[in-house]
């Protein structure tokens, strides 16, 4: 079936547009809604993009960093101040898929995939988006929550804290092919120190959950201690607590349960 | 529904086509201009055999709305041999028995180019990065390897 494309060069108009048809998609890089259509989804009947400049700004110095939703991964691999980002950005897909995928996309791509946004989860981050209510910041954990009601919401960009060091923020991705494949689980962990002890730990996990999700009980095993052997292991312990993993081609639930543990160790303990 | 007139340019020659909203560019330059270099394979950015450069830059022609190439440059496998003579990385594929079906074949080889336009001279681990996006059912990846590699030197010492 043919659709309707609409290309608008605002960003404000784009989003009325998606707002007042249920059957519209907002087109970012194309791996999410390009594939739909080739699979015959017929509840996309409106296809609207926008050409607004600002949604592919990128503002990569200073303490917070915004990146806009159109802002592809090769993009964001091609900032050396993101190198903080280029981890997390470097496992998805191929050297195709980075040139097209773009950050905004990755918050709407379900399991296997949305490797990015669990990096963002852990850096707490901000999603800035324009609904027919005007534009607002959403935090990221309760964007992600109700995600599945924004297919009419435009987001506009991305922003988050540049974490105080290399060791504060750390990624890993569990796939079965390497370098590329979707991910069996992901883990990304942002650890704040003050004075010695972890202030403010964030624990965001990929494909363990229908969305990205934190892993809470692990995070409170972490705060207000050294990051030492004990703290370690009170923190893989508690990594599967309040996990709802699904079982895919990659892995079954429980073998996501039973690894979660394991490789959060080795990314705290700074294993390969 | 009307069709939507877009014009691009198709390895070095400009055209001129009618396409219906929401088709894809492997379908506009498969069944609309002929060029059957580039092959459909999943359809979902998994297989990368419909690989082409748009504007120098690799990119799943099946995940691409084809009305966003208006004005913009696309090169596919159709455009690489040079007259009657092989790409170099054409030459070292058959040299290195590089492709079995043949069917990941233009993918790869598109995948290969992207790459060493940038990166004349890629080390090993940044040629299976360049082509981790491209599946091959037949070869086991490493004749390919080889042969990107081979390529590479070629162009290095010629």
């Amino acid at each position: 079936m043919a659709v309707t494309v609409k290309t608008f060069a605002s960003a404000g108009e784009a989003a009325g547009a998606l707002s007042s048809d249920r059957s519209a998609r907002y087109l970012g890089g194309g791996t999410l809604v390009m594939r739909a259509l080739n699979e015959g989804d017929v509840s996309i009947s409106t296809v609207v993009r926008a050409s607004d400049r600002a949604l592919t700004r990128i503002d990569p110095s200073g303490p917070r960093i915004t990146l806009g939703a159109g802002v592809t991964f090769a993009r964001v691999l091609a900032e050396r101040d993101l190198a903080f980002l280029h981890a997390p950005a470097r496992s998805i897909g191929g050297p195709a898929v980075r040139n097209m995928g773009t950050v905004g996309g990755n918050l709407f791509a379900p399991n296997p995939y949305g490797d990015f946004t669990v990096a963002l989860l852990a850096l707490d981050a901000t999603v800035a988006v324009q609904g027919s209510f005007g534009a607002r910041d959403i935090p990221i954990e309760e964007f992600l929550q109700s995600r599945e009601r924004r297919a009419g919401t435009l987001v506009l960009s991305v922003s988050c804290t540049r974490p105080a060091s290399n060791e504060a923020f750390r990624y890993r991705k569990i796939a079965r092919i390497k370098p590329k494949g979707g991910s069996v689980i992901t883990i990304a962990a942002h650890l704040p120190i003050s004075g010695g002890r972890i202030a403010g730990a964030r624990i965001a996990l990929g494909s363990m959950a229908p969305t990205q999700i934190r892993a809470r009980a692990a995070e409170r095993a972490l705060e207000g201690r050294s990051l030492d052997a004990a703290t370690i292991s009170a923190a893989a312990s508690a990594a599967a607590e309040g996990t709802s993993p699904s079982d895919n081609a990659l892995g079954s639930a429980w073998y996501r349960r039973e690894i979660v543990g394991v490789h959060l160790r080795r990314l705290l303990s700074g294993q390969e | 529904m009307s069709k939507i007139p877009l014009q691009f340019r198709h390895n070095g020659r400009d055209v001129a086509i009618f396409v219906d909203g929401g088709t894809n560019l492997l379908v506009a330059l498969r069944e609309l201009i002929g060029d059957m270099t580039p092959k459909f394979g999943c359809g979902q950015g998994g297989c990368g055999t419909c690989s082409v450069l748009i504007d120098g830059e690799l990119h799943l022609s099946c995940l691409t709305l084809a009305e966003t190439v208006a004005g913009r440059s696309i090169e596919t496998l159709d455009g690489m041999k040079q007259g009657p003579n092989l790409h170099p990385l054409q030459r070292a594929f058959a040299d290195n028995f590089a492709a079995q079906c043949g069917y990941c074949t233009p993918g790869m080889l598109m995948a290969a180019k992207a790459l060493l336009d940038r990166n004349p001279s890629p080390s090993r681990e940044e040629v299976v990065e360049a082509i981790s996006g491209n599946i091959c059912r037949c070869t086991g990846y490493e004749p390919i390897v080889n042969a990107i590699l081979a390529a590479a030197g070629g162009r290095a010492s010629a």
